[in-house]
């Protein structure tokens, strides 16, 4: 807490007073204290949820097959295959000569539980506590996977596409004139392109991976934060210290990055977890159409549809839509705070 | 009994859970007929006791002290019901900025025909009639048709007398007019207080005359309050304030008058010369986006500058002064020729050493610092153009030294501009010119964002500036008393033209134009 008070007091007291307004904001200080929770637990899932024992005794010495992969000879079996910890008779063979701790959740995202007692789908009970996806697979982990997934796509996707927009924005506004008419129009046909029509394309074309589904999305997410910066630019621009500074001879780039850029940004960082949210329905969207991450990614939106297709399995459709809406609301609720902790007329 | 007895007002605002005093234990007496001036500086708390007296501050945000009493005709004032029976009718209000007082989107003559409804039983042709009467009265020109205009369509004197209208339509007793001059020119200035004084004199009401312009109260009032930092320092009767005031500060007030002496310097070298220049504005574009049509603002302006010495260019608002003081900062395109030691600079030359010599100083102190720098970045970014051959450790005492000069202590190098009052950022201001050694100053209405007695500092130290490392100034001001005190030579502007150029005293003696003398009339 005195290390925290220390950073807070270095920071210039515009931005202490917008930390404070944040904070005033309960409702969003909450949602990111808990949104910070379940993305550390996510972090956390291969300890939370998976199929291999956190850590084994046997015949004396230590092993650690979430480290590192052993095979099934290791621990007293014939094939020199991968040790598979759910076979009846390895784990009576662990055992009797020491003993295993498994995870919480004993499977991973896309581990078949192969002794349903009753056909897939099966209901919550409890060994699995959010019941099983249509090929036998523990929600729970899945869940907790898929939601580490999209948060760390949507940051990516986020990071990557403020990259671009602010620069678009900023070499639009700052130069003005030519080069801001032609890239607005060239922006308003891209904009106008069908982003739905062109993933389909692509998507028949070739499989598409985490990364590669990131850069087409970024191919239109970009422009989500170019206006707002190219407005700011255009603000900024005319203030008289930027006047002052070209009067002494600065470059360009210097002012662009040392006088506009930080003054312009702060408009820009309010519009990041909206964006966020946006990136994590668009994922979702794709999964669910089927255009999205293969079938052996965790994803939530595979989970959506499943929840469609298997309507007589409440359970999936149920738990998805709590996860996500919760998920999307909390990242609303922490743009709520970060807008109004920015806007200077609420706390001049 | 007086007509408003104001006795131990005392304002205060919550913020943030902390409390604090706008003004404190502020009295004071009006009597009929009686006009009140209350003098101070932005920040002493002249406007937040005139708005207490209407009960028009953000309550419960802003409060009183219980023994706080403001009585009208004997009634006490804060916290009555009534209040909003009052405003407009006994007692009303003029704002600053009449632009942004005004709807936008009504007529003005509806606008204060609404005014008078509202408070008089009147039928809409009645209060029509009444509307072209007041406006008559105000001495708009052509009355009639102004009823029909839009606030937009009026200039910003015209905005005002509709203003001073809607306050006198229900021939209020007090009248609080709460600096309703600073948004105007000179000229319309003199001309809004004239108005305002034979109002008094035709309906016989109380004013309260709220201004940071002593000079202005001067003309006016009958008697005189002075404020700073939210305290009542003096008050009486406007004779005795000025030929014998108490308080220091009272004193430095109206010593900010008298002129600085202007110490001659004789030199002939020429470091500036302007020929034919002319600034244009497209306004209309053809469908290829070529200009079609221009607005002119700065229109074949010539002058030559020797070193040290400093023209003055005097104009009112929309003059295009400050046009003229980019373009010679060659921070916009203009056309015609500007000559630095006689050799000719082109607009887009990108030559270093000639953007060093010319320096510019704006008026705004507190849109020209970028808020994210420190004193010490801001006032050493020239170096680091211009001389980056220097060492960190050089270039601290470079720009300590040139602290030093403007005024400023050493302490002040790590602090950042929300940090620094208006004076003190200029001084930064002036500072990040100086440092980087300019033969040419441009100041762009340094003064007129600050406080009188900030003025005079300012313009000492511009005096002492010039005077040690010989620089030319262009000073630009709306304000004679400060133009007077610098220049040697004085350009009246007018429309984008120099309507008149002469030496700094002919001028004050022998002004030739109309307009420059009703300019040297206002602010005398």
């Amino acid at each position: 807490m005195k290390c925290l008070n220390k950073v807070f007091k270095r920071l210039s007291p515009l931005n202490q007073r917008r930390l404070f307004a944040f904070w005033q904001n309960k409702r969003a200080a909450y949602s990111l204290i808990i949104f910070l929770i379940v993305f550390l637990l996510t972090l956390l899932a291969e300890f939370l949820a998976n199929d291999k024992p956190l850590l084994v005794r046997y015949k004396g010495s230590f092993y650690y097959p979430l480290f590192q992969t052993y095979t099934d000879k290791d621990f007293g079996g014939d094939f020199p295959t991968a040790a598979d910890y759910k076979d009846a008779f390895l784990q009576q063979n662990i055992n009797e000569n020491g003993w295993m701790v498994m995870p919480l959740i004993p499977f991973s995202f896309n581990t078949v539980d192969y002794e349903l007692e009753e056909p897939a789908p099966a209901a919550p009970d409890a060994k699995h506590w959010l019941g099983t996806d249509d090929e036998g697979r523990d929600i729970l982990a899945r869940i907790l996977y898929g939601l580490r997934l999209s948060i760390f796509f949507a940051f990516t996707l986020t990071f990557f596409s403020s990259v671009i927009g602010i620069f678009a924005g900023a070499v639009q506004g700052y130069f003005g004139g030519k080069i801001d008419i032609f890239f607005q129009r060239f922006m308003e046909i891209w904009e106008s392109l069908p982003q739905l029509f062109i993933l389909i394309i692509v998507a028949s074309i070739f499989v598409p991976g985490f990364w590669s589904l990131l850069i087409i999305l970024l191919f239109f997410s970009w422009m989500n934060l170019t206006g707002v910066v190219r407005a700011e630019f255009l603000r900024t621009r005319n203030f008289e210290f930027v006047m002052a500074a070209k009067a002494l001879g600065v470059s360009d780039f210097r002012i662009i990055y040392k006088h506009i850029l930080p003054n312009a940004v702060t408009a820009a960082l309010s519009f990041l977890p909206f964006i966020l949210s946006e990136a994590i329905v668009a994922l979702t969207a794709l999964d669910f159409l089927g255009l999205g991450l293969p079938h052996d990614y965790p994803s939530l939106g595979d989970l959506v549809r499943q929840g469609k297709d298997n309507l007589q399995a409440p359970w999936i459709g149920i738990t998805i839509f709590i996860v996500l809406s919760s998920l999307l609301s909390l990242l609303i609720f922490i743009g709520e705070g970060v807008r109004d902790a920015f806007d200077s007329r609420k706390n001049a | 009994m007086d007509l408003l007895e104001v006795k131990d007002l005392t304002v205060g605002f919550n913020q943030n859970g902390e409390k604090f005093l706008a003004a404190e234990n502020i009295s004071f007496t009006l009597k009929k007929g009686e006009i009140l001036g209350i003098v101070g500086e932005s920040g002493s708390g002249k406007s937040v006791t005139a708005l207490s007296i209407l009960g028009l501050l953000p309550y419960p945000k802003a409060f009183h002290s219980p023994q706080s009493s403001i009585k009208f005709h004997g009634e006490e004032l804060i916290n009555n019901s009534r209040l909003p029976k009052l405003r407009g009718s006994k007692i009303s209000f003029i704002f600053q900025e009449p632009l942004s007082s005004l709807n936008p989107l009504h007529k003005i003559g509806r606008q204060i025909a609404e005014m008078i409804m509202q408070h008089q039983n009147l039928s809409k042709e009645a209060a029509q009639k009444e509307t072209l009467n007041l406006l008559k009265l105000t001495g708009i020109p052509n009355a009639r048709q102004k009823m029909d205009a839009y606030p937009h369509q009026l200039s910003g004197g015209q905005r005002q007398r509709v203003m001073i209208a809607m306050a006198i339509a229900n021939k209020p007793e007090i009248l609080i007019a709460d600096e309703p001059t600073t948004a105007l020119d000179v000229t319309i200035q003199a001309q809004v207080v004239d108005l305002l004084i034979n109002l008094q004199k035709k309906m016989g009401m109380a004013i309260i005359f709220i201004s940071h312009d002593l000079q202005l109260v001067k003309k006016i009032a009958d008697k005189i309050i002075v404020m700073k930092n939210g305290k009542l320092i003096e008050s009486g009767t406007t004779g005795n304030i000025f030929s014998s005031p108490e308080n220091n500060y009272t004193k430095e007030l109206i010593s900010s008058f008298n002129p600085l002496k202007n110490v001659k310097k004789e030199n002939n070298e020429i470091v500036l010369e302007v020929k034919n220049l002319s600034v244009k504005f497209p306004t209309s574009f053809n469908f290829w986006g070529k200009p079609k049509t221009f607005f002119t603002a700065v229109n074949k302006v010539s002058f030559s500058l020797n070193r040290g010495q400093t023209l003055g260019i005097v104009g009112e608002s929309g003059s295009g002064k400050s046009t003229l003081a980019l373009a010679v900062s060659r921070l916009i395109p203009y056309e015609g020729k500007i000559f630095l030691k006689g050799k000719e600079i082109k607009y887009n030359n990108k030559n270093k050493e000639l953007r060093r010599k010319v320096q510019i100083v704006f008026q705004d102190p507190f849109n020209s610092l970028n808020p994210r720098m420190s004193a010490a970045e801001i006032i050493g970014e020239g170096l680091l153009v211009h001389f980056p051959d220097l060492t960190e450790k050089e270039r601290l005492e470079k720009i300590m030294k040139v602290l030093k000069e403007v005024g400023l202590s050493n302490e002040t190098v790590n602090k950042y501009p929300h940090e620094f009052s208006g004076g003190q950022r200029q001084r930064i201001a002036i500072a990040r010119a100086l440092i980087v050694e300019p033969e040419i100053l441009i100041l762009d209405e340094p003064t007129s964002a600050l406080d009188v007695t900030i003025q005079i500092q300012i313009l000492k130290l511009l005096q002492q500036i010039q005077k040690e490392r010989n620089i030319a100034y262009v000073f630009i001001s709306h304000n004679m008393q400060a133009i007077k005190s610098l220049s040697d030579t004085i350009a009246v502007m007018k429309d984008g033209h120099f309507i008149e150029k002469a030496p700094a005293d002919e001028v004050f003696e022998h002004p030739k134009e109309k307009y420059t003398r009703e300019l040297i009339k206002a602010s005398l």
